[in-house]
């Protein structure tokens, strides 16, 4: 795939070279390694190859690798990871759910109707209850909904293939009847914070850092705290280096995403709302017409670099995202819920057999997923500001290339939350660079199915090799 | 294979449980269409387990055919017969894999309904599949662990204490054995079948099921389950011990029962009888003297 991916995999075989063994010490996984330098890869050329164009102000002269598009990446990218996560559980426990995209739509009208239809004639337009239901109506439909589809897989019995694709047919049918065919507009102003669209969905540097450090700690602990699990049992530890290695590695991305989402500037427009609605004295200075603060030039405001500015931090559907990931790391590796669906996915005869209650599992992961696309749902509805029976059309094509470019098998057992969330995030970055670059739609459907075509295959490749 | 010839007056060995009467009358007997006249080499007291009259079919073949069999504790009962004669599958009714059509399960006496394999756990049943049932994908501790795993007191997996006593158990089992992280699809077969047994004998079981579970293994690996078979049997662990090793059967086990078609041939203890005759119950269904024949069992 790339330079070092290829030399460690190479002529590192037949002797235990300095990269081989950096490896081992530091258990990093080198099919994750590879997947992260391609997606690097894939960004520098996106933003190289805009700068040609259109010289821009990102790291190599484009415009991708700016604080404004990575920004928008990750929020763009957010309500397909969070799906793509539960999905991941289904595949490796030999299911899957083609449903998704429809079950979003479904559970997006529901909560539009609810709160434009019922609650805000009732209560008032605004009130607080409203997006309390709105979310609760979203989880918990969604849930109910991944239930179902889990319940006929399990005990009926019926190909989780065939149920979901009923599903997919059905269940935008029902979003059509609900929406009555039209768009459901506008949703409660509260309910719009999960779109990111909307100032109070935006974190600041002050939270942002505060969670960034927190991340930092929470990374250091993990790591101190498996060493000293480690030894209580007299068990071989990592050299000290690799584990330092790997807590510095793992703060310098937090520190450094932070920093460039602590670097995107609110649009000028809304600096100016916010300074007069707080009234704030707004500085004097020299007006540029490419600055990104605020000030006063002549009695009148303008742009300019050195002034009044405010910057967005983390988004909340960005936020959310990077949390659910954290969630299903956690329940898929430290518990038994966990460890029953790897165990599932790689023998179902045997985990049964082990005592598992396998059906009832399976209808337990089905509902996580629905619960996710609950999630989802409210993420993409708050952003559109709307909800439609077309919201989540071919989302479930997305989620299932997002798991499956992340290392996930289809034949079950194998597969990681955090390489879906990079196959999420490799996919949502092809999309948007060549929406940059001005190529249509048609061209960045040919792209992405080649790139999922093309993973799998080094992914064979990669597995074929290193065993 | 040359180890030793039949052994069956050398009664040196057995010095537990099992007592040879004259008159207890077998639950086979109830049912049998023959009139038996001499029973024997059935232990005294309540039996750990009693299968009574178990039959199971697959779609039109009767797999399992009114098949009885007991164990009484401390005693080890050699299951014999050719392939696809239905042990296998009469296991699996008591270690709760399938559901039987008809009979019933005594556990000390008592009728237990085990309808899954957490219903036998739950009566002490462990077993270890001719399959290994192994799920590959995982390491050596999360299989030994699989639906009973150790926590912390956050409640998430403590792999750590997991690998720990895996470690232990696998020391005791097969000392070579190093490869703690792999999932166990990279380890050798033996290696795969010393996963498995460690599983079975980890939790304290009292009732025993070993579906040939010396099939992969080399001869000290054999060596070593055949002394734990020994050591798990004087803790006073009932243990069905199914094997084509004519040899180890009548090395390890007090009694053996002879399945042929489905059905029982014969019950006798090892004592009773000898090679060729277990071969002829194996092979034509012929139950010798020494045997309580049982509904399988050729006329004549
Ligand atoms: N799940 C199943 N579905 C259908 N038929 C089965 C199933 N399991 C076993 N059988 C059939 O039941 C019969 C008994 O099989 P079983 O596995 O119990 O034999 P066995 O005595 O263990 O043989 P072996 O010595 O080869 O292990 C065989 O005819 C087999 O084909
Ligand atoms: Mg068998």
């Amino acid at each position: 795939m790339t330079n070092t991916t290829g030399s460690s995999q190479g002529p590192a075989l037949e002797q235990e070279g300095p990269i081989k063994k950096f490896f081992r010490a530091t258990e990093i996984d080198t099919r994750i390694l590879g997947m992260i330098v391609a997606l690097v890869l894939v960004w520098c050329i996106f933003d190289i190859w805009s700068g040609i164009i259109r010289p821009n102000e990102g790291l190599f002269g484009g415009s991708f690798l700016t604080p404004r598009n990575l920004w928008t990446l990750l929020v763009q990218t957010s309500s397909i990871a969070v799906m793509s996560t539960g999905m991941v559980l289904l595949i490796v426990l030999r299911q899957i759910d083609l449903s998704v995209g429809s079950m979003l739509s479904l559970v997006a009208v529901a909560t539009g109707v609810l709160q434009v239809y019922q609650l805000a004639p009732a209560l008032g337009v605004g009130h607080p209850a409203i997006w309390i239901l709105g979310v609760l109506m979203c989880l918990g439909v969604g849930t109910l909904i991944g239930a179902f589809n889990g319940f006929l897989t399990a005990y009926a019995k019926i190909p989780a293939f065939i149920v979901t694709l009923g599903g997919l047919i059905a269940y935008s049918g029902v979003a059509f009847l609900l929406a009555k065919g039209e768009t459901v507009a506008p949703m409660d102003q509260n309910f719009g914070v999960f779109g990111g669209g909307i100032e109070r969905s935006w974190l600041g540097p002050f939270w942002s850092w505060l969670i960034a450090i927190i991340a930092c700690a929470a990374i250091i602990y993990a790591i101190v705290n498996g060493r000293r699990q480690r030894q209580r049992f007299g068990f071989p530890l990592r050299p000290v280096w690799a584990e330092v290695f790997l807590a510095t590695v793992g703060s310098i991305v937090m520190l450094g995403t932070t920093l460039v989402m602590n670097s995107y500037a609110w649009p000028p427009k809304l600096i100016e709302n916010f300074a007069k609605a707080n009234s704030i004295v707004i500085p004097a200075g020299i007006e540029n017409k490419d600055g990104k603060a605020i000030c006063m030039a002549a009695d009148s405001i303008v742009r300019c670099t050195e002034g009044f500015i405010l910057y967005t931090g983390y988004s909340l559907p960005a936020l959310i995202a990077i949390g659910v990931c954290l969630v299903m790391t956690f329940v898929a590796t430290r518990t038994s819920f966990g460890r029953y669906v790897y165990a599932t996915g790689g023998n179902p005869e045997a985990a049964e057999l082990a005592g598992i209650n396998t059906k009832w599992l399976t209808v337990k992961v089905f509902a996580l997923m629905g619960f996710l696309v609950g999630v989802s749902s409210i993420i993409s509805s708050a952003r559109l500001n709307a909800a439609t029976n077309a919201l989540g059309q071919t989302n479930e094509l997305y989620v299932i290339a997002a798991t499956v470019i992340g290392g996930t098998s289809l034949a079950g057992g194998v597969g990681t939350i955090y390489g879906a969330m990079i196959g999420a995030l490799m996919m949502q970055s092809i999309i948007s660079g060549m929406s940059l670059l001005n190529l249509a739609a048609a061209y960045q459907n040919m792209v992405v199915g080649g790139v999922l075509v093309l993973a799998v295959y080094l992914d064979q490749l990669y597995r074929r090799n290193v065993k | 294979m040359a180890k030793t010839p039949a052994k069956k007056t050398i009664a040196a060995k057995n010095v537990s449980k099992p007592v040879a009467t004259e008159t207890h009358e077998t639950p086979l007997a109830v049912t049998g269409s023959q009139t038996f006249r001499k029973t024997r080499a059935q232990p005294e007291g309540i039996p750990l387990i009693e299968m009574k009259e178990i039959s199971i079919a697959f779609g039109g073949i009767k797999a399992v055919d009114h098949a009885s069999i007991n164990l009484f504790p401390g005693e080890v009962v050699g299951l014999l017969g050719h392939n696809g004669a239905g042990k296998s599958t009469l296991i699996k009714v008591l270690s709760g894999a399938y559901k039987r059509d008809a009979g019933s399960i005594h556990v000390e006496g008592k009728e237990v309904t085990i309808n899954n394999p957490r219903d036998a756990k739950a009566q002490g049943i462990e077993t270890i599949y001719q399959t290994l049932a192994l799920a590959d994908n995982v390491d050596a501790a999360a299989n030994l662990y699989l639906g009973r795993e150790l926590k912390t007191k956050m409640g998430t997996l403590d792999d750590v204490a997991m690998e720990a006593e895996c470690r232990k158990v696998m020391h005791r089992l097969n000392p070579n054995f190093r490869r703690f992280k792999e999932p166990v699809m990279k380890l050798s077969g033996g290696q795969r079948q010393s996963v498995a047994i460690a599983r079975a004998i980890h939790f304290n079981a009292r009732i025993l099921i070993m579906d040939e579970p010396t099939a992969a293994l080399g001869p000290q690996e054999t060596a070593q389950v055949g002394e734990l078979i020994k050591q798990l049997k004087a803790e006073g662990i009932g243990i069905f011990l199914i094997s084509h090793d004519l040899h180890d059967v009548f090395d390890l086990a007090d009694r053996l029962v002879v399945m042929k078609n489905g059905k029982v041939v014969g019950t006798a203890s090892t004592k009773d009888v000898d090679h060729d005759e277990v071969l002829g119950m194996i092979i034509a269904g012929k139950c010798p003297s020494g045997a309580i024949p049982g509904p399988g069992a050729m006329r004549n």
